[in-house]
């Protein structure tokens, strides 16, 4: 208890600081609350523990199917929305050319616009290029929505990044390749590992893109947005839901130890979005 | 490098001049960014060209007639059912961004003033949640404000209420709440970081001057953190104008908003020409919202000093 008083400080402030935490955390936390309830609807009083919504999610061939293809669209559009945000990461940090600002500008505008429009301005483009919808259409999609999430990360971990170390292992006759191999790649790999972790997460979570640009085949949050229209079905999707709410916490709590070693190996500080 | 060397003197000088600039700054970093640029001109600038085409042209049953016409902007501006949607999406999204700033101001300011060495772990701890499916947090609130939900059968079991309300979900009240919810993060990160920049030894003059802990604040602090509360307002309001999932699970009737509409023109609507002009008007009203609130803001701020 003092503890949580030495954290929170003293006076008003405090107080609603903490209440504010409390309005952040309530509505996620009813979600595992419910998930293990024995009753079908989600109401108080809590009627009983049970763990069998979980138990027959596996039995779901359906959920299955989404998981997996959940699962490779995640790690396609990480690692692609990764690369191009080394490469951009790199530039703007390292580099001063004029129309910099601008590029950054635009490639970090999906952080902004509505999702909507960026998703049904995909789907015309592939629809008139004749590419048929699938989960190759949705990676595509999701790795535009990353990209901007991978520079954040990545720019905090290569900014501020002691150049004199390249050099010094440029006049010591390493090749540019050799160079970024054995001087930046070590320096940077916490941020490059971060920003994948971050885009698997988003592309993980990711429901609107998807949505208009999938055919067929589902992703999980595709599944869940199916599965509520059923009323019977909502204590399968809560278990669902805690499972996907645990599997992201975990992923960013890891990404944001190691965007934090990045960012101190390189001496400096600041957050996703600073 | 052999070739090189056995090219003609002249052939040498240019290629020599061509290494140069390849290796100058500037076209290093260009070269260096433009895969991405490339990937986001052609997945994000060529989509919405595409989309703005589209909103001149007419849907002719299944296929599209290319002749020039501003009739779906007539649509989109007259029909009364897509100006009301338009309206409504306005409103809620300025209301959401207000309640968002106004909520989180207090907690960047706690954190930035009064975390200590917490700063970081407070900042996780507020964002953690938004890492998290949107989906499920929309999902949440419906659990909660449902007729059968934890509000209603809590409210019963305290004996407040005899009977479960109807009047908590399935309004632009409950998209609201949703969404000031699912924004919350991203109103408090942009004001935190302006309130960091904040000079302290200016708060410490204001105070050595004999200003009380309100006017310092009122005259100093405040105004130096416009550019975090303009940041904040905006990146709330643009994005939730055109959201689809609030509207959809916790919204009913009197909540649908424009991005349902131009949904249903893509869907079953299949109107592709008229989902596109009411995309288009959608952002170039963003826009001109967007820049009202930065000149009010401003204003505001000229009058505070």
């Amino acid at each position: 208890m003092t503890a949580l008083r030495r954290l929170l400080g003293s006076g008003w402030l405090s107080a609603y600081a903490f209440l504010y935490v409390v309005f952040l955390y309530l509505p996620v936390i009813f979600l595992p609350i419910f998930s293990i309830n024995t009753a079908a609807t989600p109401k108080f009083p809590l009627s009983g523990y049970t763990l069998k919504w979980y138990e027959d999610l596996p039995r779901t061939p359906a959920l299955l199917d989404a998981a997996w293809n959940s699962l490779v669209v995640g790690v396609s559009a990480s690692i692609l929305a990764t690369v191009f945000g080394i490469l951009a990461a790199r530039s703007i940090t390292r580099y001063r050319y004029p129309g910099r600002r601008a590029i950054n500008g635009l490639i970090m505008a999906p952080l902004v616009l509505p999702e909507v429009i960026v998703a049904i301005s995909m789907l015309l483009v592939m629809l008139q290029l004749g590419l048929s919808l699938s989960l190759f259409t949705v990676v595509l999609g999701h790795v535009l929505v990353c990209i901007p999430y991978s520079m954040t990360v990545l720019t905090s971990g290569f900014e501020g990044f002691d150049r004199s170390l390249e050099e010094a292992s440029a006049d010591l006759g390493e090749s540019a390749f050799g160079t970024f191999r054995r001087v930046t790649l070590p320096m940077v790999s916490p941020a490059i590992i971060s920003s994948l972790l971050v885009c698997f997460t988003i592309s993980l979570d990711e429901f609107i893109i998807a949505f208009f640009l999938t055919g067929t085949d589902a992703t999980l949050p595709i599944y869940i947005w199916g599965q509520l229209r059923f009323a019977s079905k909502l204590p399968g999707v809560l278990a669902l839901g805690t499972l996907l709410l645990v599997a992201s916490f975990l992923l960013m709590t890891v990404a944001e130890i190691l965007r934090r070693r990045a960012a101190g190996r390189t001496q400096n500080e600041g957050g996703l979005y600073a | 490098m052999t070739a090189a060397a056995e090219g003609s003197p002249a052939r040498r000088m240019t290629r020599a001049r061509r290494n140069a600039l390849l290796q100058s700054e500037p076209v290093q970093g260009f070269a260096l960014i433009s895969p991405t640029f490339l990937y986001a001109l052609i997945l994000l600038v060529l989509p919405i060209l595409v989309v703005i085409a589209h909103s001149f042209w007419t849907q002719n049953y299944l296929t599209i007639d290319r002749t020039f016409t501003l009739e779906n902007y007539r649509i989109a501006l007259t029909e009364p059912i897509y100006r009301d949607l338009l309206w409504r999406s306005l409103y809620i999204s300025l209301m959401v961004s207000f309640f968002t700033v106004v909520l989180a101001y207090p907690i960047a300011y706690f954190i930035s003033f009064h975390g200590g060495r917490h700063k970081s772990l407070w900042l996780f701890l507020i964002t953690i949640p938004f890492w998290t499916s949107y989906l499920l947090r929309v999902m949440s609130w419906k659990v909660i404000l449902g007729y059968n939900g934890v509000l209603n059968s809590g409210l019963m079991g305290l004996g407040i209420i005899d009977e479960p309300s109807t009047a908590l979900l399935y309004n632009s009240t409950a998209v609201i709440i949703t969404l000031t919810h699912a924004w919350a993060a991203f109103a408090i990160l942009p004001i935190f970081v302006s309130l960091e920049k904040v000079d302290r030894t200016l708060v410490e003059a204001a105070k050595d001057l004999g200003d009380g802990p309100l006017r310092s604040f009122l005259r100093v602090t405040l105004p130096l953190s416009v550019p975090g509360v303009i940041s904040a307002a905006l990146i709330v309001m643009i994005p939730t104008v055109g959201d689809y999932v609030t509207p959809k699970l916790v919204g009913g009737k009197d909540g649908v908003m424009i991005a349902n509409a131009i949904q249903a023109q893509f869907g079953k609507a299949s109107n592709w020409p008229l989902g596109a002009a009411l995309s288009v008007t959608t952002m170039v009203i963003v826009t001109l919202i967007a820049g009202a609130m930065v000149l009010v803001i401003r204003a505001a701020q000229r009058l505070a000093r």
